[in-house]
């Protein structure tokens, strides 16, 4: 097997252009692996990509087959134990169903029909299209969507070549509100990993972020040590969340409310002068405008909207008061919801500053990172035209490139044209609102290239399909991670891929090559790239792939430990009171509006994640599988008694729009509002080569057809769509 | 003698069930079955509920029925740590233990010996902890010896509340769970 | 309320247990029927050491049928078994605790014990096959010489019997996790099903070589007796009688056994009343109700008493009820005993 797949590594190397032998490309061990049976075990440092929190581990291989993959305890974000996701790496590499070689479209688009062809030819292919698309629109007309560390190496080739339209939905569908609602009241944003300091909160509330089902590992492991030392947690949450489980104040909240509940928890905090008086008179801009504001949010007037109890609106606004500055009202992550996540997260941001947590202990650090120094490229060719996903500056607080707007702009033809899509590492079918737009602008393309490692649902509409190799096979762009301990990672193959995939950066060098873009490229093989940027740091390459991680020395990352309180603010102070939001006619200190109520006898779609999958990318890896083979839909019980619906029942799910789920059970329970139900994102997959994970489950994305947009930076919200349960048929195989 | 159990605390178990995939790597236990598995129990009535989540295996029950039951001695007591084992040599699949066993902590390997938890004393052997424990990102599994007094097992045992799975059934199991 | 959620999946196990299909039935309803035929038959060949005069001709194909019959239930458990090549472990060792081991050692002493019975009455069932083989009838003739060895093996069938007929009972009241059989009460419940159903089957037998059937052929026999099976015996058959009342006094005990068995665990904890609910209220009231206790007890008892005061023609049909009875009397207690479970209560 070993040998075999090995030959024909070989064979294809040596017909592709320019390639040095696919053996020199294989780290020693690796080598020395394939050459003979490999027998014993021998372990590889590298960093886990199942998800973007890049915890290091140490891969095990025994008699030469990928065994198991453990956290690396020199590495500070896995602290020697990786999420199960992480454990279950190993499964992503056996699945069965992972694309073996590259593909050419022969059916119609979306028919999920190819024809498998040589690297070579796939590549021209791509190469042949974008010229011509340059040729007839500008490079412009090329965008990327991009997801995951990968990315750095497709988007040197593409920004080599004039392209200037890149974006994840990292931002406009998960993150962006909340950062930006940061970035507006302290001038930084919160950060991936998040700067939360949550091993020494001695006050922890979760709006929403259900850690524990939200697996970021340093988090989790951060929250239980939280919950072992006696921290109180407060969790806000229409769900009985496992974190819910874990909290002295479980507070069900109406849907869409939030901002009520943080308006009221702000009035009794300032009214009763519970907040850090000294920090806000220091760092605080426009405290007296915001004190004023919100003496009319009484827990009293926030009880109707949200449901909680005015008592415990004041017990638990007291509760926090009393363990500030460790204080910590966690920001989220996933926070487009209800189109005002950013506004909701500037809320949190100031709750935060009357807790004055934000660079104190048990609130939020400033985070340290290592001086590596990028590769020095060549600079690329400026771009003829301008990005397109935010024209006019639309979105005003905009940071990053929105993946909606590239969508947008493909749909409309405007400003420019849009006629090429890489897309990278991201399932935009379920990871996009309302698939319909993302399947019409996908009409509209003349290329649609997708680099996977599965056959997902966006492959399924590809021209041509690049199967990547596995994280665990690979090399990648160096890690240097800000956080509360400065170091750098590195991502290094554990073994050979098993069939015809290939890794991000030779993908990307290849395409290269055959865009004639070679002068960008002054190094052959990865490596050559990895130790340039390390030993120009003044590390040692060789320690760095020995430990897979270097620390840097400890800096100080509170206040108090010698970091400047400093708020690049316009103001240069936390804003209370936000001048940038009143320029640009937005409300400066957030203002609630009610959400709007569904039609009657629906119930509100909310979703979120499952300890053991990452979104959808996941179902297909045996081992994570066994654990989860499909998600159910939460339904109070109470509701599911009156609709006559037992637990365990099959039942469909029909949005406001008509559109149908495909069938899932009943998950009757106390742990859930009567108004809303609950899935695990990530299921009801529909693309025919995802054999384990076909037809399993109910897709939160499918029934995700409406979404608001949030003014302030063009975020799409998606708790807004409500759906009614029809009975089903169990599957014959039940 | 030593007496080898755990103690798992469930303020700080999240149900994610990393111990499960890690046993499942590090023990091949082949796909669709589990040798350990997360249970949650919630009580109440919404919005006043609470919930424990477990995670579950074998006991190594001190009074372990399927030893007992097995005609051939292949389900025995290891003598290191009183763990009990399955011979896979000596079973003859007649799935008696398995009837016998109130956890339902066993199953039928596909290839057709009775599988179980080993308290991967594979590991334990070597001087390392089980699979399970070394990996869950809570820290909430501790394992050791219940006879030693000085053991951590033994001493979060005195210094917390705990309760053990269906005591009633007279099996004496030998993991507990801090409440 | 309570909620409980169990991540796991594992084949026979979730949702429900379930590992024992039809195969532990019909190898504890055949292993209780041989139980019972021994026990009968080797009471009969003692008798018969005294008793010349008496006819105790519808015994004698008991030990033949038994070591068939025994070896097919044999089969089943063998089918049942998941690790079959490694079933001869069973004898390499004797497990004290273990009801299987002493189940397969009392295996093996009972086929040597049917052997001997079977040898003894050879002539009598099958004189062709007797005089083909000299050899056989030249040792039974030697046995029948000697009363104290046939006593032996009268005994020995016996004891066999009673310790078999337990066994298959033991074996599942020792499984202390299912408590539906977390009854002493199984074993002797077994036992007297398995007697009533070895002599519903000798009253079978009997129709089936009837003396006057005129043939010496078994499976000639067998072929008459399916033509003429709803016939009445001749009247006043005195053996045939005399099985009906023996019949119905152990169908009567099983009853009250049945009966104790039920209160006793009602009257334990609360999963003992869970699992007992089961086959009084649950999913297998139906069978339980229907077919263990209407057709296989209670109407052969009625009807057998109706016989007996010659109020009704005399036919197989009791007998057969209460062979089907006691069958389904094994498939629903392995089944709900499955289904019964110490966490149904205490999550
Ligand atoms: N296992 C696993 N972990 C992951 C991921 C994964 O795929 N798998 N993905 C990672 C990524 S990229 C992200 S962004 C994060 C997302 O994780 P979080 O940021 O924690 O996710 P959210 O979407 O904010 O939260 C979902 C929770 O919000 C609750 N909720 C829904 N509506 C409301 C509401 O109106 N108000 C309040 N207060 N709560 C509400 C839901 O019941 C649910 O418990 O998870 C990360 N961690
Ligand atoms: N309906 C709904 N939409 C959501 C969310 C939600 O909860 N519900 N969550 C939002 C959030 S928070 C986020 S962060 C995004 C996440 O959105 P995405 O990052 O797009 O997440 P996935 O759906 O997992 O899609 C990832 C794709 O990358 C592929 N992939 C995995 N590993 C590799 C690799 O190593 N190389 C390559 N080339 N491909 C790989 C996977 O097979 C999969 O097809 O989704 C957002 N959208
Ligand atoms: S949190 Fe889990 S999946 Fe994400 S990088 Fe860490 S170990 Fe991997
Ligand atoms: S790994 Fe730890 S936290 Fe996760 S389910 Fe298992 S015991 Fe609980
Ligand atoms: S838990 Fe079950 S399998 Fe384990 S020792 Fe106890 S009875 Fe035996
Ligand atoms: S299945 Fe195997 S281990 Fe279990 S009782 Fe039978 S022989 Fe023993
Ligand atoms: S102790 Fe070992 S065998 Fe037992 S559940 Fe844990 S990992 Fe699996
Ligand atoms: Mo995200």
């Amino acid at each position: 097997m070993e040998r075999l797949s090995r030959r024909r590594f070989l064979k294809i190397s040596a017909a592709t252009f320019g390639a040095a032998t696919a053996a020199a490309h294989l780290p020693d061990a690796l080598r020395a692996a394939a050459a003979q049976g490999e027998k014993g075990v021998r372990t590889v440092a590298t960093f886990c990509e199942m998800c973007f929190w890049r915890c290091g581990g140490i891969a095990h291989v025994r008699d030469g087959k990928l065994w198991k993959f453990e956290g690396n305890p020199k590495d500070p974000q896995s602290r020697g134990r990786l999420c199960p996701r992480g454990t279950g790496a190993v499964g992503a590499y056996y699945a069965r169903d992972r694309l073996q070689k590259p593909l050419v479209r022969v059916g119609a688009r979306g028919k999920e029909q190819w024809k498998a062809v040589t690297w070579d030819e796939a590549l021209g292919y791509v190469a042949e299209r974008m010229q011509k698309i340059k040729a007839e629109h500008g490079a412009e007309a090329i965008a990327m969507f991009n997801h995951g560390i990968g990315v750095r190496m497709l988007q040197h080739v593409l920004k080599s070549y004039g392209c200037t339209n890149f974006a994840g939905p990292s931002f406009a569908q998960c993150r962006g509100p909340r950062d930006v609602g940061f970035r507006l009241t302290f001038g930084e944003d919160v950060g991936s990993p998040e700067r939360t300091d949550i091993e020494n909160a001695r006050c922890l509330v979760l709006i929403g972020s259900h850690l524990g089902e939200n697996m970021h590992n340093t988090q989790v492991q951060e929250f239980s040590d939280a919950v072992g030392a006696g921290a109180t947690v407060i969790v806000v949450d229409p769900r009985f969340s496992v974190a819910a489980s874990k909290a002295k104040y479980w507070l069900p909240i109406r849907p869409g409310t939030d901002l009520a509940l943080l308006l009221a928890w702000m009035h009794v905090i300032v009214t009763e002068k519970l907040y850090d008086a000294d920090y806000v008179a220091q760092h605080g801009y426009g405290f007296e405008q915001f004190a004023a504001y919100v003496q009319a949010f009484t827990p009293e007037w926030a009880y109707p909207e949200t449901g909680i109890e005015p008592e415990l609106i004041r017990a638990t606004a007291r509760e926090m008061a009393q363990h500030r500055p460790a204080t910590l009202i966690h920001p989220g992550r996933h926070v487009n919801w209800y189109g005002d996540d950013a506004q909701r997260s500037r809320g949190i941001a100031l709750l935060n500053a009357l807790m004055g947590s934000w660079g104190r202990k048990g609130g939020f650090f400033t985070p340290a990172s290592m001086d590596v120094p990028d590769y020095p490229y060549p600079a690329y060719p400026k771009p003829a035209r301008p990005k397109l996903d935010n024209p006019d500056k639309k979105y005003p607080f905009a940071h990053e490139a929105l993946t909606t707007g590239i969508r947008e702009a493909t749909l409309s033809g405007k400003p420019y044209p849009i006629k090429g899509w890489f897309v990278y590492a991201t399932n935009l079918l379920h990871a996009l609102p309302n698939e319909a737009e993302t399947i019409e602008a996908i009409r509209k393309l003349d290329l649609l290239v997708v680099v996977d490692v599965i056959p997902s649902e966006i492959a399924g509409w590809a021209d041509v399909v690049l199967p990547e190799s596995t994280y665990l096979e690979r090399h990648d762009e160096l890690n240097v991670e800000f956080f509360k301990h400065p170091f750098v990672s590195i991502r290094q193959p554990v073994i050979e891929s098993p069939h015809d995939q290939k890794p991000n950066w030779w993908i990307a060098r290849e395409l290269a090559v055959r865009l004639g873009l070679e002068r960008y490229y002054p190094w052959k093989h990865i490596e050559e790239y990895l130790e340039n940027r390390v030993t120009g740091a003044g590390l040692d390459f060789a320690q760095l792939k020995k430990q897979g991680v270097i620390r840097g020395a400890r800096q100080p990352v509170f206040f108090d430990e010698g970091v400047p309180a400093e708020f690049p603010t316009p103001s240069g102070k936390i804003e209370f009171y936000s001048t940038q939001l009143q320029e640009h006619g937005f409300d400066p200190i957030p203002r609630y509006t009610p959400p709007d109520p569904g039609p009657a006898g629906s119930f509100r779609l909310l979703y979120g994640r499952a300890p053991m999958h990452s979104f959808s990318r996941t179902q297909t890896n045996p081992l994570l599988a066994d654990l989860m083979r499909e998600n159910v839909v939460w339904l109070n019980a109470v509701a599911a008694r009156r609709l006559g619906l037992k637990h365990g029942d099959w039942v469909r799910l029909r949005n406001q729009d008509g559109v149908l789920s495909n069938r899932v059970q009943v998950k009757a329970t106390e742990r859930i509002r009567p108004d809303c139900v609950y899935l695990v994102h990530g299921f009801g997959h529909t693309a025919k080569g995802l054999r384990r994970a076909l037809g399993r489950g109910a897709s939160d994305a499918g029934l995700i057809t409406r979404y608001k947009v949030d003014p302030l930076m063009g975020g799409t919200a998606m708790s807004v769509n409500f759906v009614t349960l029809e009975p089903a048929d169990a599957p014959q195989e039940a | 003698m030593s007496r080898y159990g755990m103690v798992i605390d469930t303020h700080r178990c999240v149900g994610c069930m990393d111990c499960v995939v890690a046993c499942k790597t590090e023990n091949h236990v082949p796909e669709g079955y589990c040798r350990d598995w997360i249970t949650e129990v919630t009580r109440g009535e919404f919005p006043t509920l609470r919930m424990e989540i477990r995670t579950e295996r074998c006991n190594h029950c001190d009074n372990p029925p399927c030893v007992h039951c097995c005609p051939t001695g292949a389900s025995h007591v290891h003598e290191r740590g009183g763990v009990v084992l399955v011979t896979k040599e000596e079973c003859i699949g007649c799935k008696a233990c398995l009837a016998a066993c109130p956890y339902d902590a066993r199953f039928v390997h596909p290839e057709g010996y009775v599988d179980k938890c080993t308290f991967c004393i594979h590991r334990v052997e070597q001087g390392l902890l089980p699979a399970c424990v070394s990996v869950c990102p809570t820290h909430c599994m501790h394992f050791g010896d219940l006879d030693d007094p000085l053991s951590e097992v033994s001493r979060l045992l005195a210094s917390r509340a705990h309760h053990a799975l269906l005591p009633e059934a007279g099996t004496k199991p030998c993991i507990y769970y801090l409440t | 309320m309570i909620e409980t959620t169990i991540h796991r999946q594992n084949p026979m196990i979730d949702p429900a247990f379930h590992a024992w299909g039809w195969e532990i039935p019909v190898y504890l309803f055949l292993g209780g029927l041989v139980a019972g035929l021994m026990i009968l038959s080797g009471y009969h060949i003692i008798r018969a050491l005294w008793d010349k005069d008496r006819a105790h001709g519808h015994y004698v194909t008991a030990p033949i049928l038994s070591l068939a019959l025994l070896t097919v239930g044999m089969g089943a458990l063998f089918l049942d078994l998941e690790h079959k090549l490694y079933v001869w472990r069973l004898y390499l060792t004797f497990e004290v605790t273990s009801p299987m081991s002493w189940g397969s050692w009392i295996l093996l002493l009972v086929y040597p014990a049917l052997a001997a019975s079977a040898l003894l009455t050879l002539p009598q069932t099958f004189p062709k096959l007797a005089r083909r083989l000299p050899f056989c009838s030249r040792c039974a003739g030697a046995l029948h010489d000697c009363p104290r060895v046939v006593q032996a093996i009268g005994f020995a069938n016996m004891l066999l019997g009673v310790m078999l007929g337990i066994y298959t009972g033991i074996l599942l009241s020792t499984l202390s996790a299912r408590p539906l059989w977390n009854s002493a009460l199984l074993g002797p419940l077994f036992l007297f099903s398995g007697l009533s159903t070895g002599a519903a089957t000798i009253h079978l037998l009997a129709h089936v070589r009837r003396p006057d059937s005129g043939s010496d052929d078994f499976s000639d026999a067998v072929l008459s007796a399916l033509v003429n099976w709803l016939r009445p015996p001749a009247p006043g058959h005195v053996g045939t009688q005399k099985l009906e009342h023996a019949d119905n006094s152990f169908l009567t005990v099983e009853l009250l056994l049945l009966g104790l068995f039920i209160v006793g665990l009602l009257s334990s904890t609360e999963v003992h009343q869970r699992a007992v609910e089961l086959i009084l209220t649950g999913p297998y009231a139906a069978a339980f109700w229907v077919l263990v206790v209407g057709c296989g007890i209670v109407l052969p008892l009625t009807l057998q008493f109706l016989q007996a005061q010659h109020r009704i023609r005399s036919t197989v049909v009791p007998a057969l009820l209460v062979i089907g009875g006691s069958l389904a009397l094994r498939i629903v207690i392995v089944a709900a005993g499955q289904a019964s479970a110490w966490t149904v209560a205490s999550h």
